[in-house]
């Protein structure tokens, strides 16, 4: 078992989940109530790293990290530091591969609200933070959770994306679906063994909580019917 | 400025808005008209959740919208209380969290007591516990009013709110609004499309399509004497038809209208000038049945007819007749069940009625070319 690739994996998928939840209730509040031009096209983009082969994200993402582009120079000039091969690059390439799953169960959760509930609250006297922390919040919860565990299941998993933006540094961006390639390049099947039981168990353990939390996440039959 | 609530909203699209009404201190506007007439529109307005391009909206001496000084104050601040169509109550709270909500700036204790106390007098005292999804639609109804209520707003809103229940708590709820209005010091909106629901409960109907007030006045103002064909029409008098001025009485006392081959006697119509073209319309209450036993000449305005259509309610039987040698002259009459029974109605049967003038009103002709001709 690679405990450092495992810590690695867990830093990025907690980092990538405290970054992109917040950011997806952003998107999805934006996506499910209001009307804007370019809408299709930001919903297109959202669920694009879906139907990309990992290696095209990869490589765009590579080329966005160069200095040729103003990103990687903006972060080199501001750091010292190139974003490609990095933890930073890493991180920021997983906020993009893992921005569907966490931005559709959101989505379905915000829209699940009859916007009617919000004028309601507006008419009871609450302000938009008020709405949204007493109102929009608990009622989107489980949606919100879903996504939280989506996201950070996701990242712990992903390989092509990982091995072309941040190759395979032990410490820094080996993670743990790069070792477990690895250690079976490397005939250790004992390892790679362990450690594919692990991601298997969790992976289990994750999609078995969503189906447990989507059930639950239905909206009272009386505002579905009657919204 | 007055104390009551002033409206003035007017714009081209989305949906076309030509509606100006006002509603007195402690009095209940009902704004009715056909789906699609603009009522909730005008409701959501004055509630500040939509914009119109043009208006004016103030309140109890307070300024909520004007597009001339660029007034628009949010929802939050227009201290409105109102009840939506589905309820719109919150899920995920009890019914006292529901209303307890609206209370946040009082003290804990303050707001516990007041919330239990507006639950009370909605009259729904017992379920403070339980959320939307487990009461029936009218304790969804009555914890919605409590809501709106408990924000000691400056006016009701109320958009059908008595759309979703069953009619046994239909009436039950309408009566407990009319006590409730009593009491309130605000002005109250009401939205409907149930004439019968505006006449009860309001003081005040305005009459509204395709997002335009065409008249605003007490129930049985607007009902006897509505502005044109077209309010008549949408106010549901079934007896609409045209006529020609005949004649005015020297001394003012009466007009006559030439209707087909017939001449009706009316009240004095004196803006109306001899051989005009004008609407006059009949409430089918007041189209009398003259006993077979009576003269001929009893009643004002009689005619002889055949019964050709009869539907037989609870309290009140609605007929059709037909005018006797006129075959597209056409009356509908209402009646108490009892009295048509008594007088053995029914389909085929030879009727005389009269019309009392005081019942009849004359109004300008309708406009439209699709219009009822007689």
């Amino acid at each position: 078992m690679d405990w450092t690739a495992f810590a690695i994996s867990l830093q990025l998928a907690s980092a990538t989940t405290l970054l992109l939840v917040p950011a997806g209730i952003w998107l999805a509040r934006l996506l499910a109530w209001r009307h804007f031009p370019g809408r299709s096209v930001v919903e297109g983009i959202v669920a694009l790293p879906l139907v990309l082969p990992p290696t095209v994200l990869g490589y765009y993402l590579l080329v966005a990290f160069s200095r040729d582009s103003l990103i990687g120079r903006l972060y080199e000039d501001a750091t010292g530091q190139t974003l490609a091969f990095s933890f930073s690059g890493l991180l920021l390439a997983s906020l993009v591969y893992s921005l569907p799953f966490a931005v559709q169960p959101l989505l379905r959760a915000f829209e699940a609200i009859p916007p009617r509930l919000r004028e309601a609250a507006w008419c009871s006297g609450l302000g938009g933070w008020q709405t949204f922390w007493r109102i929009e919040l608990p009622l989107a919860w489980p949606g919100i959770l879903s996504a939280a565990v989506l996201t950070f299941a996701h990242t712990l998993g992903e390989f092509g994306v990982v091995l072309m933006v941040g190759g395979n540094i032990p410490g820094e961006t080996r993670t743990l679906a790069i070792s477990i390639y690895d250690k079976t390049q490397a005939f250790d099947d004992a390892a790679a063994g362990a450690m594919s039981l692990t991601l298997l168990a969790f992976a289990l353990v994750t999609v078995s909580v969503v189906y447990a939390v989507e059930r639950r996440r239905r909206v009272p039959k009386t505002v579905g019917r009657l919204a | 400025m007055s104390r009551g609530l002033e409206v003035s909203l007017e714009q081209a699209a989305p949906i076309p808005l030509a509606a100006e009404f006002r509603c007195p201190h402690g009095q209940l506007l009902a704004l009715v008209g056909p789906s699609g007439s603009g009522k909730s529109t005008i409701l959501r307005c004055i509630a500040g959740l939509q914009r119109s391009a043009v208006g004016r909206v103030a309140c109890a001496g307070s300024l909520l919208f004007d597009t001339a000084t660029g007034v628009d104050l949010p929802p939050q601040q227009r201290r409105v209380g109102m009840v939506f169509q589905d309820y719109a109550l919150f899920p995920h709270l009890s019914a006292l969290d529901n209303v307890r909500l609206v209370l946040r700036d009082l003290p804990e204790p303050e707001r516990d007591a007041r919330a239990r106390s507006w639950l009370a007098r909605t009259r729904v005292a017992g379920l403070e516990g339980r959320r939307p999804e487990q009461l029936s639609g009218g304790e969804q109804q009555r914890v919605a009013l409590a809501r709106a209520l408990a924000r000691n707003p400056s006016m009701l809103l109320l958009d059908e709110p008595f759309s979703a229940v069953d009619q046994v708590t239909r009436h039950r709820l309408r009566l407990e609004l009319a006590d409730l209005a009593r009491d309130l010091e605000v002005p109250i909106v009401l939205v409907t499309h149930d004439l019968d629901e505006a006449s009860m409960l309001a003081d005040q109907i305005c009459v509204l399509r395709h997002g335009r007030t065409l008249q605003q006045g007490a129930p049985d103002e607007v009902l006897a004497r509505p502005v044109s064909a077209e309010v008549a029409r949408l106010i549901d008098t079934r007896n609409i038809h045209q006529a020609l001025v005949a004649a005015h009485a020297p001394d003012g006392a009466w007009s006559e209208l030439s209707w087909g081959a017939r001449t009706l006697r009316t009240g004095h119509v004196p803006a109306f000038a001899v051989g005009a073209r004008v609407a006059w319309c009949v409430a089918a209450t007041n189209v009398l049945l003259v006993p077979d036993h009576a003269r001929r000449e009893d009643g004002e305005n009689g005619f002889d007819t055949r019964v050709i259509g009869l539907l037989r309610g609870g309290a009140l039987t609605q007929a059709v007749l037909k005018c006797s040698g006129a075959p597209g002259l056409l009356l509908h009459m209402t009646l108490p069940t009892r009295v048509a029974r008594r007088h053995a109605l029914e389909v085929g049967r030879a009727l005389r009625v009269s019309l009392p003038r005081e019942g009849i009103h004359v109004m300008p002709p309708p406009e439209e070319a699709s219009s009822r001709h007689d």
